[in-house]
């Protein structure tokens, strides 16, 4: 039950290859991150499209292997 | 599932305002379900919880029924309004303040 944050990461830019992936350990057990992820696809989409398109990279780990992932979305200035 | 579908149509129908969370507002289980509580509490209206932890097919069911993995999830109207981070970003730029006085929902008492 637990993810590095270089997977997290590497899921991410597989599905948008675009973003840029700030990842933080909110506790050191593998299982609870924060990550900013801002990327240009996110353009026109409100936050929970934006958020579905994250968790949509992860394959469907959010929520089961990956406990906690808090997540900021943005789309570049 | 079809069932558990329909209770939840029912719940989000019935109530202006909707929390699916872990626990209860005064006890919550979970430190994101704690998070959305305390920001719905500083908004200041009324809100229906759901305790997903004491029902297994509604813990399963509210994920697939707002295509959103995690608990807590928000219902204002009807309408799925997100999780507890859309929740903050949305508290701190003033807009659920504004999605829930433009829905016209009940103030806590």
């Amino acid at each position: 039950m637990a993810m590095p944050a270089a997977e997290i990461e590497a899921l991410i830019k597989a599905a948008l290859p675009d973003a840029e992936v700030e990842i933080e350990a909110l506790v050191d057990d593998g299982d609870h991150y924060r990550a900013r992820v801002v990327s240009a696809a996110f353009a026109g989409r409100n936050r929970v499209q934006q958020h579905k398109m994250v968790y949509e990279a992860l394959g469907g780990r959010m929520g089961g292997e990956l406990h906690a992932l808090q997540l900021v979305t943005a789309v570049p200035n | 599932m079809s069932d558990t579908n329909e209770r939840l149509s029912k719940i989000v129908g019935e109530n202006d305002v909707v929390l699916f969370m872990k626990g209860t507002p005064l006890f919550p289980q979970c430190g994101f379900s704690s998070r959305a509580v305390a920001i719905l509490d500083h908004c200041g209206v009324a809100y229906e919880s759901v305790d997903v932890l004491q029902d297994m097919e509604i813990r399963q069911g509210i994920k697939a029924f707002s295509d959103w993995p995690t608990i807590p999830q928000l219902y204002v109207k009807g309408e799925f309004v997100g999780g507890s981070d859309i929740m903050m970003e949305m508290y701190q730029a003033g807009e659920l303040q504004q999605l829930l006085d433009e829905a016209e929902v009940a103030k806590a008492n």
